[in-house]
């Protein structure tokens, strides 16, 4: 059976670490899934500050990327937390309530849109993990690894759970399975399932606050020494990766679920965008 | 003779039916769950619990300014232990967009708001990157509204047509 999603890249990944967007387009390819271009997407948009502002044009903006993919009859695949926290949230909205997506369709009337709430959203681990599945994954896995990683889940992937109905959202287990299929080792660590410090606007507010939570993880992570954290969301991701220059005696390399992926299927080191990344992968 | 803060009854039932979910505001026992697994309250003066229960009487100028208001990280942990089933984020969501309009917005947020109407997206985008985008082999600009001329008008004109280039100017839209 041949799969297909509109792939939507968001802002994090393309613009900050563009190894997660070719990471993820060749390890896909690998798959045998097709990702389609959401030609003209925009900002999903961020649901910590775009939603705290105005709820109006957060659902707005929302439908406009949804609308692009209906139009392709095409579900949407994220490569972050927060675009599928955004896009998933919003898509619930318009279709449980008509009375907001009569309001959205005024709005996207003025640029020739419409949105009809045909399309589902995905996240791209639950789509390897649901979709694809551990089996064909291992197939490809042509370079075993044997590092011991700290998974990081974030919040909107999993919760609100109500409403996503992925994994239990206390003691989940997809991701650890889906690094484990690559042969590196997940530890579990202290606090596991707790926030990186970065969401709902608070980087950008009080950075202070956000890197205290932030420093609260790495902690936790040192303590039972993994080698790296793995993650599926670029602004956590983000959060890690440029927290721990400014955090003396932290030096955990970061890398995005479909970098290690990239890794494992053997991809050449120079095509994962590591260089843009502050605390040096050097494993 | 100490001064107490008055309810509003009325900013109440706004925030009732202020957006999906915050209808459940006053099935609020005050529990404490929330507070209790708040991460970013663990570290701050954030109490999620006092922040509900000034909702429910109203405390409006209480809840507007505070600093308080914008500590949570949306992390949804406190919603999904809630054993009342009370939608607190999206209760919070309803509560800032109320501070925004009435012009109660860091200067930072608004940085992040006019990068929206400039270039379609939360982060700024400069030359190294679309150098290092280059040399990876991808296209200089992502096929996103950056550098999409058409796509950026039109998402522009969907937050015009919502009011949000003027509220990033100072909220009472």
């Amino acid at each position: 059976m041949s799969q297909k999603y509109a792939f939507f890249l968001g802002c994090v990944a393309p613009l900050r670490y563009p190894g997660i967007e070719l990471a993820t387009r060749e390890v896909f390819k690998s798959l045998g899934v097709e990702l389609t271009e959401l030609e003209g997407a925009g900002c999903c948009p961020a649901p910590g500050v775009i939603r705290s502002f105005d709820q109006t044009t957060w659902l707005a903006l929302a439908a406009r990327n949804l609308a692009l993919a209906e139009a392709q009859k095409t579900d949407i695949m994220t490569i972050c937390n927060g675009c599928y926290g955004s896009l998933f949230e919003a898509n619930h909205i318009l279709q449980h309530h008509p009375k907001e997506l009569k309001k959205v369709n005024d709005v996207l009337g003025k640029i020739g849109m419409k949105y009809t709430g045909t399309i589902k959203v995905r996240h791209f681990a639950e789509v390897l993990y649901k979709e694809i599945g551990l089996e064909k994954i291992k197939a490809q896995v042509n370079t075993p690894l044997s590092y011991t990683v700290g998974v990081h889940y974030g919040c909107h992937f999993l919760k609100p759970t109500k409403f996503k109905q992925l994994d239990d959202s206390e003691r989940p287990k997809i991701l650890d399975e889906l690094v484990e299929v690559t042969g590196a080792k997940s530890i579990n660590y202290r606090d596991k399932m707790m926030c990186c410090g970065a969401g709902g606007g608070v980087r950008s507010r009080d950075a202070a606050t956000a890197l205290r939570m932030t420093e609260e993880k790495l902690k936790n992570l040192k303590a039972v020494n993994v080698q790296m954290i793995v993650d599926v969301c670029p602004f956590c991701h983000l959060q890690y990766d440029r927290s721990q220059k400014d955090l003396p005696g932290y030096n955990i390399p970061v890398i995005h679920l479909s970098q290690l992926y990239g890794m494992a299927f053997g991809m050449p080191r120079e095509k994962l965008g590591l260089e843009a990344h502050e605390t040096k992968f050097n494993l | 003779m100490a001064k107490i803060a008055e309810p509003n009854p009325e900013f109440t039932k706004k925030v009732l039916e202020g957006g999906p979910g915050s209808d459940t505001l006053m099935l609020c026992y005050q529990c404490g769950t929330c507070t209790a697994s708040c991460p970013s309250g663990r570290l701050t003066a954030f109490r999620t619990r006092q922040l509900i229960r000034k909702a429910q009487l109203g405390l409006k100028d209480e809840i507007m300014s505070s600093e308080e208001l914008w500590l949570c990280t949306t992390c949804y942990t406190c919603m999904e232990r809630c054993p009342r089933e009370v939608q607190i984020t999206d209760i919070i969501f309803v509560l800032r967009n109320m501070a925004v309009k009435e012009g109660f917005m860091a200067e930072q947020h608004k940085k992040i708001g006019e990068n929206m109407l400039k270039i379609g997206a939360t982060v700024p985008f400069g030359e190294e990157m679309k150098k290092l985008r280059v040399r990876m082999g991808l296209p200089e600009n992502p096929p996103t509204t950056v550098g999409n001329k058409k796509s950026m008008d039109d998402f522009r004109k969907v937050m015009e047509e919502c009011g949000f280039d003027k509220l990033m100017k100072g909220g009472k839209s």
